[in-house]
């Protein structure tokens, strides 16, 4: 009982770390400007082919190649941004989901041509295999190595949003965007810049999550409302809400699969119509 | 936005209504390609069904301006409740179980409208959304009701009127549909032209203006949202009869975002966009998807971008312009 629990908590946080890094992105970007950004999983899904490419093809070690995949994708998102994104902030809801399944569209199916439609693998460094003895039990080390990440990544951009410069600039940009472009701040820059930061991390999120999730053509739709319903119950904007949200999200995904496979993502579901209708700004989210 | 505020402001509210002689096209396209094209009736009963539910889709998402990620909860629940009261309560007679998927449909869109519009923006949409997939994951978890994964097999439908059984060609069923969703149709386009529909555009505008000068928003959004989930389920109801048996795709996140991509394709709030944007993605699709499923799902993608960013309105949103020139 007490061993199925530590695990369930143990496999549900490392998720959760994976939905968070690759979430957290997109919830500062939407925050920032309300586009509806359903193509986000497309820039986890093209960091995990990233990486594939650089650790098979080119050969470079693993870091590197999440380094790789997080500069490509990165840099990527900030052209997408320009040629799109930037012209979608005042369009309606509609457009925005619309021009954003094109993009989805346009991913798997790149995805399938350049890659095939079977799942890729990815091989770890020696050192991230295996299992790891902490004490009183034995964990897999990858596992560990993302949460210990995760949380690593967490407090770092926490202590950016709220103690830097730049982050009080983003907090005042997601807070009230007109009133902090009135008062000089260059709010269309710190969104590219941001759109670039958060496309990145989705990338090294994809990237990790391969061990964890696969990584396959239909990895953008699949795990699309996942990370939807991770920014949505965490509210838009709030880093310390997308960790919580990702936290519940992720275990409670994994105990109801361990527990009740039938049931499948039943309990996800009913987490969040419940969350979203008892808090319709999310869990650490501003009513406006 | 502007686009169509000058389409409608073109043309006065008063005469909007009236029937245009290219309205009757659809109708007689359908009934020349019964004749015409013989081989393909199985194919048009599919485009048909689909036009029914993308033109429910336009209902809610062209006049009312509620995005909706999650359609297919009705669509599906009407192919279940066919299904279900088919296979568990011994019932065959096609029109009564048809009425009876577009009730039970159409009550799910009541009870989840009533609770869901009272919310907005991203919040709404991961609404819709959560919903059907908590739909569809019950279905997939109640197999021993419901078939689960592998759906509802072994569906009997009594002939229609008692005569018309389903035959070899689907041309009962290709007259079947068609009738279904003229009929609908016809609702449909006395409702948006009638005052009722003309307060949906005005919420769609701007809600918070329209619940000042005294309109009840929250009633007129249910109300719009029940009548579109019956339409959805008439759909689904009309599907799951024709093919005689149910699939859990029904009520797919796929279906639902399949139907938005056929109608803003063919164009939001224009009643045509349903038909045009159906039938354009349909047949491409049985032609092209066949060649390459990649290559396909590229060139649509390319297409929804091209006419979110140039051309607004997409294929009836054209048409309007060429015409006018």
């Amino acid at each position: 009982m007490i061993e199925a629990t530590a695990s369930i908590l143990f496999d549900g946080v490392a998720y959760a770390m994976v939905l968070f890094i690759i979430s957290v992105g997109l919830s500062v970007t939407m925050g920032l400007m309300k586009v509806v950004n359903l193509a986000h999983g497309a820039f986890a899904m093209a960091g995990g082919y990233v990486l594939v490419t650089a650790t098979t093809v080119v050969g470079v070690p693993f870091f590197a190649g999440l380094a790789a995949a997080f500069a490509v994708v990165a840099a990527a998102s900030v052209v997408l941004e320009r040629l799109v994104y930037a012209r979608l902030y005042e369009a309606p809801e509609l457009d925005q989901v619309t021009a954003c399944i094109g993009l989805i569209m346009m991913a798997t199916a790149g995805a399938i041509l350049l890659y095939g439609p079977t799942p890729q693998t990815v091989a770890l460094p020696a050192g991230l295999t295996g299992r790891l003895d902490i004490g009183f039990r034995q964990v897999p080390t990858y596992r560990a190595t993302i949460i210990v990440f995760g949380i690593a990544l967490f407090l770092a951009l926490w202590f950016g949003i709220e103690r830097t410069r730049l982050g009080a600039r983003i907090r005042a940009a997601v807070d009230n965007r007109h009133m902090a472009t009135s008062l000089g701040l260059d709010v269309g820059g710190l969104f590219t810049l941001v759109f670039a930061i958060g496309s990145g991390l989705s990338a090294l999120g994809g990237g990790l999550a391969i061990e964890i999730v696969g990584l396959g053509p239909n990895f953008a739709t699949q795990y699309l409302v996942l990370f939807l319903i991770v920014v949505a119950v965490g509210g838009l904007g709030s880093v310390r809400g997308t960790f919580v949200a990702a936290l519940l999200l992720g275990v409670c995904d994994t105990a109801g699969k361990y527990l009740f496979p039938q049931g499948g993502s039943f309990f996800i579901y009913v987490l969040t119509v419940a969350l979203l209708m008892w808090r319709p700004a999310g869990l650490l989210g501003r009513a406006r | 936005m502007n686009a169509e505020t000058a389409v409608a402001a073109a043309v006065p509210a008063i005469v909007r209504h009236r029937w245009r002689w290219y309205e009757a096209l659809p109708w007689l396209a359908a009934i020349a390609a019964f004749f015409l094209l013989p081989g393909y009736l199985a194919f048009g009963t599919q485009i048909a069904i689909t036009i029914l539910f993308v033109l429910s889709l336009d209902l809610i998402v062209g006049y009312a301006g509620i995005v909706t990620l999650g359609h297919a909860a009705f669509f599906g629940l009407g192919a279940y409740a066919v299904g279900l009261l088919s296979i568990h309560a011994d019932w065959h007679e096609p029109l009564t179980l048809l009425a009876a998927a577009g009730v039970v449909a159409a009550a799910g869109g009541a009870l989840t409208g009533w609770f869901l519009l009272r919310y907005h923006g991203l919040t709404l949409i991961m609404l819709t959304l959560a919903s059907a997939m908590l739909l569809h994951e019950t279905v997939n978890a109640g197999a021993a009701v419901t078939g689960g994964y592998d759906g509802l097999t072994g569906i009997r439908i009594a002939p229609l009127f008692g005569v018309f059984d389903n035959d070899l060609w689907a041309r009962t069923y290709y007259c079947y549909s068609v009738g279904v969703l003229f009929l609908c149709f016809l609702v449909v386009r006395r409702l948006v032209h009638a005052p009722f529909g003309l307060s949906l555009q005005g919420i769609r505008g701007n809600a918070r203006r329209m619940s000042a000068i005294g309109y009840d928003v929250h009633r007129r959004m249910v109300a719009v949202y029940t009548l579109s989930a019956g339409l959805a389920g008439l759909a689904g109801g009309l599907l799951a009869q024709f093919s005689a048996f149910v699939t859990i795709d029904t009520l797919s996140f796929a279906r639902s975002g399949t139907a938005l991509v056929m109608l803003v394709l063919g164009g939001t709030g224009r009643l045509y966009g349903a038909f045009f944007g159906v039938l354009v993605y349909m047949v491409l699709e049985h032609e092209l998807a066949k060649l390459s499923p990649a290559y396909w799902g590229l060139g649509v993608g390319m297409v929804l971008l091209a006419i979110v960013l140039l051309a607004r309105g997409g294929l009836c949103g054209i048409l309007a312009r060429l015409a006018r020139r």
